[in-house]
């Protein structure tokens, strides 16, 4: 069993982050970054993140793993078709990795192949029910798997911020149905369609894990606004970042009133610190005012 | 309705290296319709080439190229001025090209690119809304195609690139599910959302495919 699934089926609080498997080979950055994380139950690895090629993922989280530390897996289904998926899957496996985060995939038009062919010859709700096909011994088409059947602990997307909510919600229901065990979010600003969220989310069952993304400047949030699907950085946090003196500090206390207030909601959060790495003790520094 | 346009000039100039003289096919349907391959583009086609000395020995504007044996009936009727030619130019879709290719010995030469299979939105104005996949969801979809209006062609609901409403590709652009999402709203028919699409079976869209009503 994975530590991400024992902490979240007893309860506990659960501080996720990710790091991208490097546009090469050398990985001794990303190590020197891991080794920079502390409080973290596990580390998400992104999979061509913003359609923009990098390294295997798979490979970059066997090598976490071979270092002790738990990755959790994001594999999308914009690159493979559905006999690549369930080989990279069964080889992940075999590496120990468990946690999986199954996603549809940025459009290749964001990324810096964009005159590929998109392949989606699966969505993420068809991957959640082909991973539990896996751990049941099974690939897609029915046939037997050979010896130990892969464990996985999967997980999906969910976007609080999404509007119409119920066009959203009703894929987060076919997710949970399709055997999500857990969801990690989209960055979320607005705390008020957040508690919305989870009002709804909550009797399905699923822990939650929201995502905090950690601004360092006005103009980071209007680049954040115009280009990353899903992601809105409202007015007012825009215009405290433009009145700080100094902003990374703001972004900082803005990441932690985040996380603070996630605390009462959700099972854990998902930080984004994007190359900030040592911050991430600030951020989840319990945030008592001291006189 | 088959979606073609023109290739640029350029393209097709570099087709002509040792091309003295040429026969032009036309289609009387979708490309006139398109204005890519009707009678005025033959002509247009006709003047370019003159004007870059090529000989044009003879043309002909066929009623849908993509009938096979009307294509080869038709280029008999012309057959002296398709033997003068050094090359056949054809303004028709790839099936269009197909038909004249098997029916002659010439080279054939493609003037347009084959787009897609189009709605007309008004004179002049395409828009892709079915993509032919060989196995149809519109009655669960509430009419509309989301293997087509989703660029991602995702069956089971909205990417968490939507916002508003609109396509994380282009915010000008509905997003597909944001559309069935309200069509079936509208149906009263909400509960059809909930149901989930399974992976479509490529084998239904196999190439090359065929279709014999017999
Ligand atoms: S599902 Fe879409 S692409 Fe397939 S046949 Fe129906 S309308 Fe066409
Ligand atoms: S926003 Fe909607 S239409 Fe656009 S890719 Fe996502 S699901 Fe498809």
């Amino acid at each position: 069993m994975s530590r991400l699934s024992d902490r979240l089926s007893s309860g506990q609080f659960v501080v996720t982050a990710e790091i991208a498997p490097p546009k090469g080979i050398g990985v001794e950055e990303i190590f020197d970054t891991v080794s920079r994380m502390e409080g973290i139950t596990a580390i998400n690895v992104t999979d061509n993140q913003g359609a923009n090629m990098r390294m295997s993922p798979v490979a970059m989280a066997a090598l976490l793993v071979r270092e002790g530390y738990e990755p959790v897996l994001q594999i999308t289904c914009r690159d493979r078709n559905r006999m690549a998926l369930q080989s990279e899957l069964l080889g992940a496996a075999q590496f120990g990795i468990e946690n999986l985060l199954l996603l549809s995939g940025d459009h290749p038009c964001f990324g810096d192949h964009p005159e590929t062919r998109p392949v989606f010859d699966l969505d993420s709700i068809h991957l959640l029910q082909v991973v539990a096909k896996l751990t049941e011994g099974h690939d897609m088409a029915g046939k037997p798997l050979s010896g130990e059947p892969p464990r996985f602990f999967p997980g999906a997307a969910a976007v609080p911020e999404a509007d119409p909510f119920e066009l959203m919600f009703q894929k987060y229901q076919k997710k949970v149905s399709s055997g999500t065990r857990f969801f990690q979010t989209q960055a979320v600003f607005n705390l008020k369609k957040l508690e919305n969220f989870m009002t709804a989310a909550r009797p399905l069952g699923v822990p939650v894990i929201a995502g905090v993304l950690l601004l360092k400047s006005a103009g980071m949030c209007h680049f954040l606004n115009r280009n990353i699907p899903g992601v809105t950085v409202p007015e007012h946090l825009i215009e405290r970042l433009e009145k700080a003196s100094r902003p990374r500090e703001e972004g900082v206390a803005i990441a932690r009133e985040t996380v603070n207030a996630i605390r009462g909601l959700c099972s854990g959060v998902h930080l984004m610190t994007l190359g900030q790495e040592k911050r991430i003790p600030d951020i989840l520094e319990n945030n008592h005012i001291e006189w | 309705m088959i979606i073609s346009k023109q290739k640029p000039r350029e393209e097709l100039f570099e087709q002509l290296d040792g091309v003295n003289s040429l026969f032009l096919i036309g289609c009387s349907a979708c490309a006139t319709e398109c204005k890519s391959g009707g009678e005025e583009e033959v002509f247009e086609m006709e003047e370019w080439l003159t004007s870059l000395g090529k000989a044009v020995t003879g043309s002909i504007v066929i009623d849908s190229p993509c009938n096979i044996n009307r294509t080869a009936r038709d280029l008999r009727s012309q057959r002296q001025q398709v033997e003068e030619a050094d090359a056949i130019m054809v303004l028709a879709c790839g099936a269009g090209v197909h038909s004249v290719a098997i029916k002659s010995n010439k080279r054939v030469i493609g003037a347009l690119d084959s787009l897609f299979l189009g709605n007309t939105r008004r004179i002049g104005k395409f828009e892709e809304k079915c993509s032919l996949c060989g196995t149809c969801i519109l009655n669960e979809t509430g009419g509309i195609c989301p293997a087509t209006l989703c660029p991602k062609g995702l069956l089971n609901g909205p990417c968490g690139g939507m916002e508003e409403g609109k396509c994380e590709t282009d915010r000008d652009l509905d997003c597909a599910w944001h559309l069935i999402y309200e069509a079936l709203k509208q149906q009263g028919r909400k509960n059809v959302f909930t149901r989930i699409v399974p992976p479509k079976d490529w084998r239904k869209k196999k190439h090359p495919d065929s279709l014999d009503t017999d």
